[in-house]
């Protein structure tokens, strides 16, 4: 019997992540409410059509943030609640591929909130988005969602078997995100032309999160699993 | 030579989990480690299992290094703790699966490992959080059975089964120690012990005293 590849692993850590999501719904009956209400509450809460066309792009980004903080509690809580964590790191499951395997099933999670909020944001706040901000709008959400799964596999596995976690990875990621909310809201701005804002400008926050996203992803596949041993 | 412990020292920061503890265990065997609360059992469990690290003295596990080579040990042993490692959300057999994959096992390979442990027809495809602690417990065995885990190291495992669930795990033992695992538990069932397995070891105060 021979070791799959690190490739079959984190496809089956990912393929897991998402049939337990699937199966167990939290994320459809409740983190997705949640991110929605968020949305409504800022409409209400402004109640200027002008103050929301302009600050849409950060207000999604920012619902998204405070989604990722559940969405990651839960993704290792559904590891943790019968010892299934300790069992990966006991049977030495290559802790690489399941970094990569936690990212990619948190960043599809990512993916599915991010277009419920856009089409939120579109219907409540009005924004529409031109046609030549499409290509850097598409951009800007691939490169912030995949920096957001790296850096929220990466904290989530450190805090995993902490005391009080739930109240402690809010506070140990929004610092650390805090760069991803500033670009993508930036760039996210310039895709949708709010408040007088060009594509062109859009561009350099995207390598931003480009470079992000590259720091996080090898800091992950270097330390996760040394954190996971911790 | 299995397991070979030779004056094992384990700190958990100055506390000696283990105070200089020897042991031997050969292939085959059904090793059962007896002692009171406290006294190491687990310690020695979680030491075989390449998970603590040895402070002094010398300890290997299927010939590998613990202080060198601790991967290779989890890759060949297989650890059943007080909890079953199991995804709640999951059914029996998609648990099974997983860990399979894990491990290369084929699917025919899984099927197999469920029906030696009864998890067959609507059992397997029940979620785990629906399953009895008795049914739980054979899912998680079943998966060392995929993983053809050559050291099976088993902490308390008769804890929340019924008389019969008792009867079958030992049946389980017993067939996986003459298929070639070798098998060491810790547990205070003292009848169970000497009925299952080939030798008793007491544990206490750190230290393999017999």
């Amino acid at each position: 019997m021979s070791r799959p590849r690190t490739g079959a692993v984190a496809r089956a850590i990912a393929a897991k992540d998402l049939r337990i999501e699937w199966r167990s719904r939290v994320i459809v009956n409740q983190i997705l409410p949640f991110s929605g209400l968020v949305m409504v509450m800022f409409a209400l809460a402004l109640d200027d059509d002008a103050m929301l066309q302009r600050t849409a792009g950060g207000l999604v980004w920012l619902a998204t943030v405070f989604s990722l903080f559940l969405i990651v509690q839960r993704a290792y809580a559904v590891d943790t609640q019968d010892g299934a964590l300790d069992a990966m790191r006991v049977a030495g499951v290559d802790m690489q591929a399941m970094f990569v395997g936690k990212s990619l099933a948190l960043a599809g999670q990512l993916f599915a909130l991010e277009l419920l909020l856009f089409i939120v944001a579109m219907v409540l706040y009005r924004v529409s988005t031109p046609a030549e901000g499409v290509v850097l709008l598409v951009t800007t959400v691939i490169t912030a969602t995949v920096g957001l799964a790296f850096v929220g596999t990466l904290y989530g596995g450190l805090i995993a078997g902490a005391k009080g976690r739930d109240s402690l990875l809010p506070l140990l990621l929004l610092p650390v995100v805090a760069p991803v909310l500033l670009g993508a809201t930036r760039a996210t701005e310039s895709a949708l032309q709010s408040g007088g804002a060009v594509v062109m400008e859009g561009w350099p926050w995207v390598a931003v999160l480009v470079v992000f996203a590259g720091l996080f992803g090898v800091g992950g596949l270097l330390s996760f699993g040394a954190l996971i041993e911790e | 030579m299995v397991v070979d412990l030779e004056e094992a020292v384990v700190l958990y920061g100055n506390y000696p989990a283990l105070a200089g503890a020897t042991l031997r265990v050969e292939a085959g065997e059904i090793v059962w480690l007896q002692g009171p609360n406290g006294a190491g059992k687990t310690t020695v469990l979680r030491l075989c299992a390449g998970l603590l690290p040895v402070s002094r003295g010398h300890a290997t596990v299927l010939g590998c290094d613990v202080a060198h080579d601790r991967q290779s040990i989890r890759h060949r042993v297989g650890l059943l703790g007080h909890t079953n490692g199991l995804f709640l959300d999951l059914t029996a057999r998609e648990n099974v699966l997983f860990w399979g994959r894990m491990a290369g096992a084929s699917r025919a390979e899984c099927n197999e490992a469920m029906h030696r442990m009864g998890l067959v027809d609507a059992l397997g495809d029940r979620r785990v959080s629906a399953l009895s602690a008795g049914q739980k417990r054979r899912v998680a065995l079943a998966i060392l059975v995929v993983r053809r885990a050559e050291l099976w190291l088993l902490d308390e495992p008769h804890t929340s089964l019924d008389e019969r669930g008792r009867d079958e795990l030992d049946d389980v033992l017993r067939q996986a120690a003459s298929s070639g695992a070798t098998i060491v538990l810790a547990s205070h069932e003292v009848d169970r012990a000497h009925r299952l397995s080939s030798r008793v070891v007491t544990v206490t105060g750190g230290r393999v005293v017999s």
